[in-house]
């Protein structure tokens, strides 16, 4: 069982009855679901942190989880394996010959994390701890030379780190600001 | 592993000529082994005497005459490999007629597999800037009021073959079959909205699969989409096919196809892109500036010619030049196909009805004097959008992007009378 998982099993022994949400208007579709089952299915992490589970994973514990789930894949270094390419190609996105990677094109080190939890290993993905995913984390940054060696990663620490690229994405006008009917409807009242 | 060549008996969205048999026989270019052409029937003498056929069985299945596959593809232009390796798989568009596309054929891309989800266990959760989290069934969200709606769907990465150069070898299958079009049925996402009391400073909704990748985007939850986008759990007048999305999936009509979350378990409503992966490392188009754009969302304005096209063989004399055209943006006003390599345009007929944000199809008579010419479409939509041509596309987008290739499809055609695909 993921550390993850034992937490919210603690949760759920611990509850008390009024930390269900309410509902004076019981749904004629569906159930309402329990904090706790939404904490389960909760994973998305956002740019400033926000759904970053507590943890902390140093470079070189990253490179031993590397080397167990991911070396197979995407290479020695992350770089020469049959899937993506993960580190280098910083100052190639204007060429003929882009290298999109980790450290050269994603903008938020927290998608980093949101990504490799939710999807990898590839055969077990979410299988790790979050600590080791903080690990994991750590070194993809530190092969694209954004954290030192002896560098670490926690939840404070990860939305903090500037991504090389972080400007490098421009939104669509048409979906920079959206409005809608109902916001608008909402507002009249 | 090549696709073994075959020969169409069935003809269907070929001219069938009884003086030029065989008219458009599939090229045998590229296969070691090519397949005997059918001994035709010469006189209605030769036609074999009637007989009883198979029974009436619970399904039933194509003629063994017609042979119809995916072609399946690993990275651009890596073709025809092991499922394994696959991360898509492409519809033979080139032998299909009118507009839907069967279930089996529908074009299919994801991230982790095909998963086989139970729907017993299938669960979706709506939650975030809500009144109220709510956890729906299957049978739940059928129990609902539905809509049916014919749209196509289209991988932001159809046409992704042609950015820099144009393979001659290609068929229109694996130029542009990352497209097809069904009948979906489901639920509006504007009632789950209502349902959970959606906050209407909720502008952003995350929607995530249920596959091994979890593959989740961020919709805009603009009029539009609020109007069109539904949770489907039919295709095609059944269930959803695994390869879809069973047993839930959300639709976002002419918009990039990744954002149509397939075996959708979770819709959490927030007031800000959510950041993933896909809308950010992954679909995003780089420009010559080494910057990229996000969020482009429109499969915009787009048409191919399917026949006559890659690695055909057509004859001098009449020829029919038919195709498909689709905006995300809307209808389709106006196709217009040139068979001089774009100095002369002609009207072509559309196919009604002419539905949004649906595939349409086109097609224009045309004697071909046997010289070597190119043949191109370009579609207009009802928004008063045009397809661009090759070089107005890429002076705007340069050859990097990877993704929304909309260009105009050119085939050149060979004084052979083959059929060849070329950038412009």
């Amino acid at each position: 069982m993921s550390s993850r998982k034992g937490c919210v099993m603690l949760l759920l022994a611990f509850l008390p009855a009024w930390a269900t949400p309410a509902s004076d208007d019981p749904p004629r579709f569906g159930r309402v679901p329990t904090a706790a089952e939404i904490a389960l299915w909760d994973i998305d992490v956002r740019p400033d942190g926000t759904g970053l589970p507590h943890g902390r994973g140093t470079v070189a514990h990253g490179l031993e989880v590397y080397t167990t789930n991911c070396v197979f894949c995407h290479g020695e270094g992350g770089q020469g394996g049959i899937k993506d390419r993960l580190a280098g190609g910083v100052g190639t996105l204007a060429t003929s010959k882009p290298i999109k990677t980790v450290g050269s094109y994603w903008p938020y080190a927290t998608t980093l994390y949101d990504y490799i939890r939710r999807a990898m290993p590839y055969q077990a993905p979410g299988s790790l701890s979050d600590d080791d995913y903080y690990a994991l984390s750590a070194y993809l940054l530190h092969i694209n030379g954004l954290l030192p060696a002896d560098g670490a990663l926690d939840q404070d620490s990860l939305p903090k780190v500037q991504m090389p690229n972080r400007n490098g994405f421009v939104p669509e006008p048409e979906f920079r600001h959206i409005t809608n009917a109902r916001q608008k409807a909402a507002k009249k009242h | 592993m090549p696709r073994p060549t075959t020969v169409d008996s069935t003809t269907m969205n070929h001219p069938v000529n009884p003086g030029r048999r065989g008219l458009l026989l599939r090229a045998a270019a590229g296969t070691a082994a090519s397949i005997a052409a059918p001994v035709m029937a010469e006189s209605l003498a030769d036609v074999p005497p009637r007989e009883v056929g198979e029974g009436v069985g619970p399904v039933s299945e194509r003629s063994r005459f017609v042979h119809l596959e995916r072609v399946t593809e690993q990275s651009p232009g890596v073709l025809n490999v092991d499922p394994s390796l696959a991360i898509n798989s492409k519809t033979p568009i080139d032998r299909l007629v009118g507009t839907i596309t069967p279930s089996d054929m529908h074009y299919e891309r994801s991230h982790a597999g095909s998963p086989s989800l139970d729907p017993a266990k299938h669960r979706l959760l709506i939650h975030g800037m809500t009144k109220k989290a709510l956890v729906l069934t299957l049978p739940e969200l059928q129990a609902m009021p539905s809509i049916s709606r014919l749209y196509f769907v289209e991988c932001s990465g159809n046409g992704w073959e042609n950015w820099k150069n144009a393979d001659p070898n290609r068929t229109v299958q694996e130029t542009h079959g990352m497209l097809s079009m069904h009948e979906w049925t489901g639920v509006p996402l504007s009632r789950i909205v209502d349902l959970v009391g959606a906050d209407p400073n909720s502008t952003w909704m995350l929607a995530e699969g249920g596959d091994a990748a979890g593959v989740a985007r961020s919709i805009p939850l603009t009029d539009e989409i609020l109007a069109d986008a539904m949770i489907a759990f039919g295709q095609n007048g059944e269930a959803l096919r695994p390869a879809h999305g069973f047993p839930m999936r959300l639709l976002v009509p002419g918009m990039e196809g990744n954002l149509s979350i397939k075996w959708l378990r979770r819709l959490k409503f927030g007031d800000r892109p959510f950041m993933t992966r896909w809308e950010t490392d992954r679909y995003t188009q780089l420009l010559p500036s080494g910057k990229a754009r996000q969020f482009q969302l429109y499969q915009e304005v787009n048409s191919v010619i399917t026949s006559p096209s890659g690695r055909m063989q057509i004859q001098p004399g009449y020829n029919r030049i038919t195709g498909l055209a689709w905006s995300g943006r809307g209808k389709i006003a106006k196709v217009e196909v040139s068979t001089d390599g774009g100095r002369r345009w002609r009207v072509a007929r559309l196919n009604p009805p002419v539905l949004y944000k649906a595939q349409v199809r086109f097609d224009l008579d045309w004697d071909w004097d046997g010289r070597p010419t190119k043949i191109v479409s370009r579609s207009t939509d009802d928004k008063g959008y045009v397809q661009p041509s090759r070089a107005e596309f890429t002076a705007r987008m340069g050859t990097n992007a990877l993704f929304h290739y909309n260009a105009q499809q050119t085939w050149a055609i060979a004084s052979s009378g083959e059929v060849i695909n070329v950038l412009a």
